[in-house]
């Protein structure tokens, strides 16, 4: 048995987020971090690991400095790692990238008794949509927002949350799940982990690694291929200069009061 | 399957909604995409359905409801095994319904479910899905006069956009709110987006509408089942109504030092306005308040009049979530935080020595007026 994390690098948009001239990202100016939800789904895994002896493995798709995040997860805890790489996967929308991905899932090899996990979105896009489509492309179960995991044999029963409340699903392995925070807290590399992180195998597939699926076709996967294009990106007019006001005491206050029954907010 | 979507692309006609209820119950961001899905029908000059599934007597319950906020005919799905959410049936019973009806437009809720639904749906159809959007045009002109309202871009640009452009124009916030994108899906139909709930308007309700409906065979086996609901539990705790306030107040990292003090005072200056309270991304984080509290990307996106930002710094995931506001005041003891740029009153100071002061300053003017 294993699990199959897909994990994503992500710049990191907690701080200051650099634009260009022309309206895109400025990613190279700007940190990169292990997408949030992602580590959760590591943590899951792992998890699975410690109970079950069970292996790990990282996929990411991205640039190849993303061979960096593998090793930290491998120094969390997983197995190995496969970065998927390629100048034809660059562009990809949500729906190539899943190709790709279950191209590389399906290379790794999806056993019966295997999971896939994922983060259910990342900070970048947040579309949360790559985890659902790659269980349509493998033609596996999917559950998503899963906050509570337990696997017994091939029986999975997940805690999945809605905004109003939870279900309980019950589904077979192989599978699909998307988890969320509150499903548990990551843990930190250990010394060990770090020590060994560079002596554990990182695959690198290309596309001629992929190319004989029948998923990876330039038809469907690259900016080509993508079924989504950017028609405008552009940034939002900076809202009219408020202003502070003087000081922090009584007075101050009683201006703003003054102010908010002007508005009729009072 | 992807024949199917490679074929001429006028043979796809109508904008549907998926109208999602849950144990019997419409949810209420569906009528938002009625009206939207009305708006925009009206401007091609084709027709609206909404797309209900459930289970038996599902249609009589709430067509009367999408056919008054503008549905021209829902198309009803009945049957057991679509009682209760599941991928695995709602995906095959939509996407049979939509290769053999072929809409060119097809809205979902951004909902936990719509969310989970609408990727799978997408990856089987072999065509585009934008998630999250929160502005929809046909219509170019109106892009256009979108545009030069919520965009930098100049006029030009504007001015260059082909007239003739029929895509469908799904606009959602980037990289946590600080970019906008505009994303169409050219070549593939349906064209299909999920919508992020409390953003679009519903429209008015108009009782004399003729209510329409048509039965769609579903098509479903226990083979198709893969996952089974064994429960569905629908939390009793009270959920905080971020989006339907007229005033919220929010905290954040800045009411750390005292937890249990920052949100009662928080609750007191909520209360002078009859409103509700809030938290960033961190305050839901580190546990203080629980997540239906939460504005900002991966929140909730509130605008309403009056919007007071408590020790928040004013990351963009949580502007992207509140900067729509009619006023908003911003408290923080630090003068360079960003919260400051897009507050239209901002004061310099410890919340728990200013919000007291506050609460006395408003107390007093109620009571002058």
């Amino acid at each position: 048995m294993k699990v199959i994390v897909c994990v994503k690098q992500v710049p990191d948009t907690s701080g200051k987020v650099a634009v260009n001239p022309d309206g895109t990202l400025n990613r190279a100016s700007m940190a990169t971090i292990i997408n949030p939800d992602d580590k959760n789904a590591i943590e899951a895994a792992l998890a699975l690991k410690d109970a079950t002896g069970c292996e790990v493995v990282a996929v990411t798709m991205g640039p190849p400095p993303a061979e960096g995040m593998l090793r930290e997860l491998i120094a969390m805890g997983a197995d190995r790692g496969v970065l998927v790489s390629g100048r034809e996967f660059g562009g990809s929308d949500t729906f190539a990238t899943s190709q790709i991905l279950a191209a590389a899932i399906k290379k790794i090899g999806l056993d019966d008794d295997d999971i896939v996990m994922c983060g259910r979105q990342a900070i970048d896009g947040d579309t949360a949509q790559v985890g659902s489509q790659i269980a349509e492309k493998l033609n596996i179960p999917q559950i998503s927002y899963a906050a509570q995991i337990t696997k017994d044999g091939k029986k999975v029963t997940v805690k999945r949350m809605l905004e109003d409340g939870y279900m309980t699903i019950e589904t077979q392995t192989p599978c699909l799940l998307t988890c969320i925070k509150e499903l548990n807290t990551p843990r930190y590399m250990s010394v060990g982990g770090i020590f060994e992180c560079y002596s554990k195998p990182v695959d690198v597939y290309d596309y001629n690694t992929l190319k004989d699926d029948p998923l990876i076709d330039p038809a469907t996967i690259g900016l080509k291929g993508s079924p989504t294009n950017i028609f405008k990106s552009f940034t939002p007019p900076q809202k009219g200069q408020g202003r502070m006001l003087d000081g922090a005491d009584r007075a101050t206050c009683d201006e703003l009061a003054a102010e908010l029954l002007k508005k009729h907010i009072i | 399957m992807a024949d199917f979507n490679n074929t001429n692309l006028a043979d796809f006609s109508g904008i549907w909604v998926f109208c999602e209820q849950r144990q019997g119950k419409l949810q209420p961001t569906v009528l938002e995409l009625i009206s939207e899905g009305r708006k925009l029908a009206d401007d091609m000059g084709v027709e609206l359905c909404g797309l209900l599934l459930g289970g038996k007597g599902v249609g009589d319950a709430m067509a009367k409801d999408l056919c008054a906020y503008g549905a021209d005919k829902v198309l009803v799905c009945e049957d057991d095994k679509l009682e209760t959410y599941t991928t695995d049936a709602y995906a095959k019973v939509i996407c049979d319904t939509v290769m053999a009806k072929k809409p060119e437009i097809m809205l979902i809720a951004a909902t936990n479910i719509g969310r989970d639904l609408g990727p799978r749906c997408a990856a089987r159809l072999h065509t585009g899905l934008t998630a999250d959007c929160t502005h929809l045009d046909v219509d170019v002109e109106k892009y256009a006069a979108f545009l030069k309202e919520a965009s930098t871009l100049p006029q030009e640009q504007l001015d260059a956009l082909n007239r003739e452009d029929r895509n469908l124009k799904m606009t959602r916030p980037a990289f946590g709110g600080h970019l906008m994108a505009t994303i169409i899906c050219p070549r593939f139909r349906p064209q299909m987006a999920t919508v992020r709930p409390g953003v679009l308007k519903k429209g008015a309700y108009d009782d004399s509408k003729q209510v329409v409906t048509e039965a769609v065979a579903v098509n479903l086996s226990d083979s198709d089942l893969q996952t089974k609901v064994l429960e569905v539990i629908k939390e009793a705790k009270e959920l905080v109504d971020l989006t339907g306030a007229e005033v919220v107040v929010s905290v954040g990292r800045g009411i750390s030092k005292d937890v249990e003090g920052g949100i009662k005072l928080a609750e007191e200056l909520a209360a002078e306005f009859g409103g509700v309270v809030g938290g960033s991304r961190a305050a839901i984080d580190s546990g203080w308040l629980s997540a239906d509290h939460q504005v900002g990307q991966t929140g909730k996106t509130v605008h309403p009049k009056l919007y007071i930002a408590l020790g928040i710094s004013g990351a963009i995931q949580h502007k992207a979530g509140m900067q729509d506001s009619e006023c908003i005041v911003a408290v923080n003891k630090n003068d360079g935080a960003p919260i400051f740029d897009v507050a239209d009153y901002g004061i310099c100071g410890d919340l728990y020595k200013v919000v007291p002061l506050m609460i006395e300053a408003i107390k007093a003017a109620k009571a002058a007026k």
